[in-house]
């Protein structure tokens, strides 16, 4: 009983600012969301969003392809981190994260220098007598920093899923007779599942709705919806209601996509208890 | 018996360090064979050549009369079951029984009843729907010998399958696992350091140490006629004295002169001599060959161990009828209870 009491007591300022900080601009977002200008209900909001059906396709486009580029690089990279030793482990992790120390902002400016026109990579190529190649402002531009920012977000995970995976359990895949192949797809890649579900997550998520990334690499011509939103807000087409409304919507993909993956993970949790 | 698994001067290195050194060895087909030794004897790395996981520096593995040696492990027909079981945590029991099975793209209707009949070999009937994680270690156990078992391998390995479980259980384990050899009728090839379960369960014992072959023999042989003191000490409890043959069947040790059964030695050549605690014969000390004081009498169950002082050397004597520490007693040792071995052996 007063175990159960205290820590009930001990969830309260948890609980406060769930509501202040989470419930509360929710519903503000949902408000805004639901009103014109004037403060008076309406749909309009919503029911408009259809025009910026492209520009939803884009971003869901493009941030699938880059999870799925994540995910393609990081397996291996996460498969080959778990089965080093222990203090390679721990140096080679440092690797994969120092990145992530550096400014978002500053490594993404880096990429513009070096996709520019002018940039480093053509100037390279241009030793060579090939290019200039037009790089910047492309929608690979685009998935090129959404891969490079978020890939450490795949590559964590996968390499937690993987470390819990014993040599032996491989080895007895091999021994009943599965080549590298099937190792990979009956036990690697099950085994691996929940990491995969957080994986694809932690980048889907983040690179869908980026407008940092798109402004800076994509230019004028690759506007995604955290750019479209942020012009509700920030920009010239100052309107709080169409912007709430789209971040609404935003939300209700990315929770779809959320359950998606993380029904993934159940199927898999369902094995272990 | 035809030779199923030939090694041939296997020589395994890790990290600068020599595992193997130039092991040669013939297994026989249909038999139990069990490698046993202390830790880091190479027992465990001999089994990981065999199955393919390692491949030697030098040397060669035959199977069959084939060279095997660089076949990588999932084209081999061997199977291993691991020390650690090494399940698959994310199929049931019956898919982890299966998995082999479907690897070879078999139908349904041909998995089905192997499977089955494999579980109700090992004792899991109607465990099929089971996760790995809501079974005990015992039962793992036996899925991970069902699992290796339904692609009817010719040799079996087993890496200190028993080493997790407790006594009970690995006395009841050690029964079936004989039980199954004999009734699939394959090579077993068993690592293990416990030289009980080696004794209980094999046709042929492999003793080795430091990456080499001690003695090779069946359990009495071992147990009987150990060839080197490591032998002697490691397969059971034994007193290791030493003695000087005199002629053919007459050693001395221990200040006298004993009749036994060993000869072909050279004259006067320095031995050591092998008497198990338990061929000791307690007698009155007028009448003993030898007389000892007993130093110290631990109730072991079935016997007492007793700790005698005999000549300055402390003897271990296992014995049905307890003396008192302090007493004085006889012993006797029949000639065939004594064991020589050359001293050049050690």
């Amino acid at each position: 009983m007063f175990r159960s009491k205290a820590s009930r007591w001990a969830a309260a300022p948890y609980l406060v600012w769930m509501c202040v900080f989470i419930v509360v601009p929710l519903a503000i977002v949902v408000w805004y969301a639901l009103t014109d200008a004037s403060g008076a209900f309406t749909l309009t909001n919503l029911t408009g969003i259809g025009r910026y059906a492209s520009v939803f396709g884009r971003s869901l486009l493009l941030a699938a392809i880059a999870t799925v580029i994540c995910l393609v690089l990081a397996f291996p990279v996460g498969y080959s981190l778990s089965r080093l030793r222990a203090n390679k482990q721990h140096i080679m992790l440092m690797l994969v994260m120092l990145p992530m120390w550096m400014n978002f902002l500053l490594r993404t400016y880096s990429w513009m220098t070096l996709l520019e026109k002018n940039g480093l990579i053509n100037k390279f190529f241009g030793l060579f007598g090939i290019g200039p190649f037009n790089m910047i402002n492309t929608s690979g531009a685009v998935v090129l920093g959404m891969v490079y920012n978020y890939l450490p977000y795949m590559i964590l995970p996968l390499y937690t899923a993987m470390t819990k995976i014993d040599n032996s359990v491989i080895e007895a895949a091999q021994d009943l007779g599965a080549n590298t192949f099937q190792v990979l797809v009956r036990v690697l890649i099950p085994m691996a599942k929940p990491g995969i579900g957080t994986g694809i997550t932690m980048v889907f998520v983040p690179a869908v709705s980026t407008f940092i990334i798109s402004r800076m690499l994509g230019g004028g011509s690759n506007l995604l919806i955290g750019d479209l939103i942020e012009l509700q807000f920030l920009g010239n087409s100052y309107n709080l209601n169409l912007g709430s409304a789209m971040s609404l919507v935003l939300m209700v993909i990315v929770l779809l996509c959320m359950s998606f993956t993380s029904s993934f993970d159940e199927e898999e949790m369902e094995g272990v208890m | 018996m035809n030779e199923i698994v030939s090694l041939k001067d296997i020589v395994v290195d890790f990290d600068g360090e020599r595992i193997l050194d130039g092991l040669s060895l013939d297994i026989h087909d249909k038999e139990f064979v069990t490698f046993l030794g202390p830790s880091g004897c190479g027992k465990t790395t001999t089994l990981r050549v065999i199955a393919g996981f390692l491949t030697p520096k030098s040397g060669s593995v035959l199977f069959d009369g084939k060279d095997i040696t660089a076949l990588p492990p999932y084209k081999r027909q061997v199977n291993t079951v691991f020390q650690k079981y090494a399940l698959f945590p994310h199929l049931n029991v019956y898919e982890n029984v299966a998995f082999g099975l479907r690897l070879k793209k078999l139908p349904e209707e041909t998995i089905r009843p192997k499977v089955q009949e494999m579980l109700e070999t090992v004792g899991l009937k109607g465990f099929e729907r089971r996760s790995i994680n809501q079974l005990s270690g015992g039962q793992q156990q036996r899925v991970a010998i069902a699992r290796s078992l339904v692609n009817q391998p010719r040799v079996l390995l087993l890496d200190e399958p028993l080493g997790a479980l407790d006594l009970k259980l690995r006395k009841e384990m050690q029964l079936e696992l004989k039980r199954l050899q004999r009734e699939m009728n394959i090579t077993f090839v068993y690592v293990t350091h416990d030289q009980e379960e080696a004794l209980t369960m094999s046709d042929t014992v492999v003793v080795m140490n430091k990456g080499n072959i001690q003695q090779i023999g069946s359990p009495q042989d071992i147990y009987n006629e150990p060839c080197n003191a490591f032998v002697a000490r490691f397969i059971g409890d034994s007193n290791i004295v030493d003695g000087i043959m005199e002629k053919d069947f007459l050693v001395s040790f221990a200040g006298r002169e004993f009749t036994c059964v060993d000869r072909g030695f050279k004259p006067r050549e320095p031995v050591q001599v092998v008497i198990r605690p338990e061929d000791v014969a307690i007698v009155p000390p007028s009448v003993g060959m030898l007389t000892g004081l007993v130093r110290e009498v631990i109730f072991k169950g079935v016997h007492f161990e007793m700790h005698v002082d005999v000549e300055g050397k402390e003897w271990l004597i296992h014995s049905t009828q307890a003396s008192q520490p302090g007493e004085l007693i006889g012993m006797n040792i029949g000639p065939d209870e004594i064991h020589i071995m050359s001293r050049e052996e050690v």
